[in-house]
């Protein structure tokens, strides 16, 4: 067969209904596909957003009906068949057939993989009431449910972006906060120590009792949670536990295809994984040429973009390598952080507007003499500059001398 | 063509900024400005991009 899918017939299996599965399936009817899409959801909803997840919908500002990334009306108007909890349980490329866990087959000429990820969680808690990871409609409605009967004490487990934010939410709630962080500061692995204590101070001027540089020995409660006990031997009380310690692609389903599955599934530069099938969103691994190196990406922004670009890779071998800079946004209290590029915490930082006491600044990240990243706190104009920068890959030099 | 912003939605990401900066522009003060209500047809293609990587599908596009 030749690589490339005819624009008038056959079929699209897209599995995964979210934000990169939709983008694909709306982008192959705006590139003229005229054959049959078919987008498959493992969740009983439409597609929704989740980025309101852990904020507005969190917070009970929003009723999870606003969430909505389309509906039946849109997606019948395009054509895209879309079937809800389903889930695909095996691959054949030989025959390119789906094989899902229903017993059903699906046979395709294209596939699209977007079955993204799910949360890491703590062994030994599945059971525990009260303890919750958030990444779909359900878990935000059931943490929800939970913030609304009042709690003593909410114990977040992880200082990252997930768990920042459902502490800065919970905080908004009123509600008592306590967030634990194996590392030294929050996020310091990723931003470095000195932009992840400006995350520590902002979390504790917001009344969050902040531990850093201590884990989770154990999650203790009968039927519900009732304490934490961290690696320095205190106890925490806690009627509510909020983990949020990273994600796992959903690769499963491919073992055995042929594809190569680390750490997500393989891609070429420009999304494909083998012929006719590519993949997107958290669950795609690709070599982004930007930074010569291989990436894969859990943010709202790329599942988007990478949905649509591989969806132009399906029916065109010859499509541009998917190399985006990559950017993303976390709001937390009255701040709006927002990260672009790909950095590291030993790379040299300089601010470049603002002030960290005022936590209003956007500092950028430079290694071997060239930009590789911008953290703006309440700065998006200037993230968004430094944005086009990197994507110039301009050098350090140059992008300390800039003036926005 | 006439770009419409939901200001109710708009959380001044400056996505559109980046795309458009002729057209968007996110000032120091956190919000965001149309630079251009009424952009030509030429920039249509660059405004639907707008519309759609918009993280909060806060802007749309009336035809009057």
């Amino acid at each position: 067969m030749t690589e490339s899918l005819n624009l008038s017939s056959g079929s699209v299996v897209i599995v995964g209904a979210s934000l990169a599965g939709l983008n694909a399936a709306e982008a192959l009817r705006r590139a003229g596909f005229e054959g049959q899409i078919t987008l498959l959801g493992e969740e009983p909803h439409l597609p929704y957003d989740r980025p309101p997840l852990s904020k507005q919908v969190l917070a009970g500002d929003w009723e999870p009906e606003r969430t909505a990334l389309s509906d039946a009306e849109e997606l019948a108007a395009d054509s895209i068949d879309i079937r809800l909890g389903e889930k695909a349980a095996a691959l054949d490329l030989v025959s390119r057939r789906l094989t899902l866990e229903n017993g059903e087959t699906l046979d395709f000429d294209g596939l699209v993989i977007a079955t993204g990820a799910r949360c890491r969680t703590l062994t030994g808690t599945e059971n525990l009431a009260g303890v919750h990871v958030l990444r779909s409609l359900d878990d935000c409605l059931a943490l929800r449910a939970d913030f609304e009967a009042s709690p003593q004490r909410v114990v977040v487990v992880g200082a990252g972006f997930i768990g920042a934010e459902v502490a800065a939410t919970a905080r908004g709630r009123g509600l008592q906060v306590t967030m634990v962080e194996a590392l030294a500061n929050p996020l310091s692995r990723v931003l470095g120590d000195e932009m992840g204590s400006v995350c520590a101070e902002m979390h504790r001027d917001h009344g969050v009792d902040l531990r850093t540089g201590v884990g989770v020995d154990a999650v203790v409660g009968t039927d519900r949670v009732q304490s934490v006990v961290l690696s320095d031997g205190s106890s925490v009380d806690a009627d509510v536990v909020v983990v949020g310690i990273g994600v796992i692609p959903n690769t499963e389903w491919l073992h055995g295809s042929g594809l190569t599955l680390d750490d997500g599934v393989v891609c070429d530069a420009t999304c494909s994984a083998a012929p006719g099938v590519v993949a997107a969103g958290d669950v795609a691994r690709w070599p982004n040429e930007l930074f010569g190196e291989m990436m894969r990406v859990e943010h709202w922004d790329n599942a988007a973009a990478q949905g649509t670009h591989a969806a132009r890779r399906l029916l065109d071998e010859s499509v541009e390598p998917f190399a985006p800079v990559p950017w993303f946004w976390s709001d937390q209290y009255d701040r709006k952080i927002q990260l672009a590029g790909r950095v590291r915490p030993d790379d040299e930082i300089q601010v470049v507007t603002g002030s960290l006491q005022e936590r209003r600044f956007a500092a950028i990240y430079g290694r071997a003499g060239r930009i590789t990243g911008v953290l703006g706190f309440n700065r998006p104009r200037h993230v968004m500059r430094y944005r086009a920068l990197i994507a110039q890959q301009a050098s350090f030099e140059e992008a300390l001398a800039a003036e926005f | 063509m006439r770009i419409v912003v939901d200001f109710d939605l708009c959380e001044s990401n400056a996505v559109c900024m980046e795309i458009a900066p002729d057209i968007f522009e996110v000032r120091d003060d956190d919000f965001l400005y149309i630079l251009n209500e009424t952009p030509d047809e030429a920039d249509r293609a660059r405004v639907q991009e707008c519309v759609r990587r918009c993280p909060k599908q806060a802007i749309s596009i009336a035809e009057d």
